[in-house]
């Protein structure tokens, strides 16, 4: 291995993680699933690691209608615990969807709202990569982009976000508390999360040694008798997503009263899909219904010359992620 | 998990290194490691333990599972100085030539394993999965796909796996 070395602190509670993090040259470690690897690969170069894996930030809490996530629960005892498997069921199938069980074991669920992209260009050395190394340009738009976005990119970057769970957190309209050297704030997950614009280098809003604290999913236990998180990959297993569709319904009287839908592999970001949503309601479930929900998910795409496959592919996901939750109950 | 029991910051020595301690294969163990050294570097360069195997060095292959309390995890994406305090088991304290953890005696008689340098990995990883508990053979396929076999001896694999649970 030919990484330079870093050096290793490790935080004492969550406030010295915050000062030690917003220190130059410092990463954040808490699982080390991406980390360890970006740094391997020489797209991640920290002059020193903090390691807050041993902060109190692991906490799962699930009542009163609510789910709260700390930042540091590993995801396998997210999906294992048994609030989140009886009213959560679309986050314990998109961690089961999730990389194998020896990173379920390590990742956390910060981490894996903050794993960056998959994309070959980003983590091979000396290819272009306006994310990696700003003004190399883009490898991947015209070179291999099978695996680009087809929503949100921009002519510096077309890289796809690579998590699962964001997905389904994004579906269930998420928030997250952030904590930094100025105080804490809470956003919707989803703005967490900044298109690449001319800036591709930063894919979230966060600042030098803020820290996602915990996640939190409200009133979505309603939502849990119909809900999947369908991901379509090149292998069965232990794969990335091509594309992903997290849907969610309820229904009243044989009729669409409220729905969510996000899709994965096809942006920058996870990416709700609002018109197709919002296009279920007041419908009753059956083809018609989610084929108008189908093409509305895939209006406005921007392909490249390799990822075209994407539009029909997630067409046919929502259709079939709607064709799940939406059936006879 | 004892994990969060253990805030004690590591020291540095002279070097740089850092004194890291933790429990190895049931016994105390310490050993001066680099701030950014993986644990399978540890296992492997300092504490000679080769058993632990380095296949694709970046989390894809599986050949360096260990157990970190009980808990199956990629040794080559574990920064050995954030396991302090742990208990880590590796295949060396699984089993003897004498005395064959079931599972080796598994793989053995089912022909488990063709060069076998996957093999301690998946040991591990399937100690880790029966404690889980697989109700199934497509259960074991999907618990098992964090470990690579190059010389695809998965039925074998599987089907070893399968008798030792029982399944």
């Amino acid at each position: 291995m030919s990484a330079p070395g870093f050096g290793y602190v490790l935080a004492s509670d969550v406030a010295d993680a915050v000062a030690q993090g917003a220190g130059p040259g410092a990463a954040f470690l808490a699982g080390g699933t991406d980390l360890m690897q970006l740094w391997k690969a020489g797209a991640k170069a920290p002059s020193r690691v903090v390691d807050i894996s041993r902060l109190p930030l692991a906490e799962i809490a699930c009542a009163d209608g609510r789910l709260d996530l700390g930042a540091l629960a590993r995801l396998s005892d997210v999906a294992a615990h048994p609030g989140v498997a009886r009213d959560y069921r679309l986050l314990a199938e998109a961690i089961a969807a999730t990389a194998s069980g020896q990173v379920r074991n390590m990742a956390t669920v910060g981490g894996a709202l903050l794993q960056r992209t998959r994309c070959a260009y980003f983590r091979t050395e000396g290819m272009a990569c306006n994310k990696r190394a700003p003004g190399s340009g883009c490898g991947a738009m015209a070179g291999e982009s099978r695996q680009a976005a087809l929503f949100g990119a921009s002519s510096a970057c077309v890289a796809t976000h690579p998590s699962d769970l964001a997905v389904a957190l994004a579906a269930l309209e998420a928030e997250v508390e952030i904590l930094g050297p100025a105080g804490s704030r809470r956003m919707p997950l989803t703005d967490l999360y900044q298109l690449p614009g001319v800036e591709p280098e930063h894919d979230t809003i966060l600042a030098p040694g803020e820290l996602i604290t915990s996640v939190t999913v409200r009133d979505a236990a309603r939502l849990a008798q119909r809900s999947t998180y369908l991901k379509v990959r090149d292998r069965a297993s232990f794969e990335f997503a091509v594309v992903s569709v997290a849907a969610a319904l309820r229904l009243e009287d044989g009729v669409i009263v409220e729905a969510r839908l996000a899709a994965g592999g096809v942006a920058p970001r996870p990416w709700r899909l609002g018109p197709s949503a919002a296009a279920l309601i007041g419908r009753a479930p059956g083809a018609a219904t989610f084929a108008i929900a189908a093409e509305l998910a895939v209006a406005g795409a921007q392909p490249l010359a390799d990822n075209g496959f994407k539009i029909e592919l997630l067409r046919r996901s929502v259709i079939r992620a709607l064709e799940t939750v939406g059936g006879a109950s | 998990m004892a994990a969060s029991e253990t805030p004690a910051a590591p020291a540095l020595s002279n070097d740089g290194r850092i004194a890291l301690s933790i429990i190895l294969n049931g016994q105390p163990c310490e050993v001066a490691v680099a701030p950014s050294a993986t644990l399978l570097d540890v296992l492997r360069d300092d504490l000679r333990l080769t058993g632990t195997k380095k296949g694709c060095d970046m989390g894809a292959c599986g050949a360096c599972t260990v157990l970190a309390e009980g808990r199956r995890i990629k040794a080559c994406l574990a920064l050995a100085a954030s396991y302090a305090g742990q208990a880590i088991t590796t295949i060396e304290g699984i089993g003897s030539v004498e005395q064959l953890h079931p599972l080796q005696d598994a793989f053995i008689r089912h022909d488990a394993l063709q060069c076998g340098y996957c093999t301690p990995g998946q040991i591990l990883s399937a100690i880790a999965l029966l404690a889980e508990g697989p109700c199934d053979h497509a259960a074991i396929r999907e618990g098992m796909s964090g470990n690579l076999c190059r010389c695809g001896a998965y039925p074998n694999i599987v089907a070893a796996i399968a008798e030792v649970a029982g399944l």
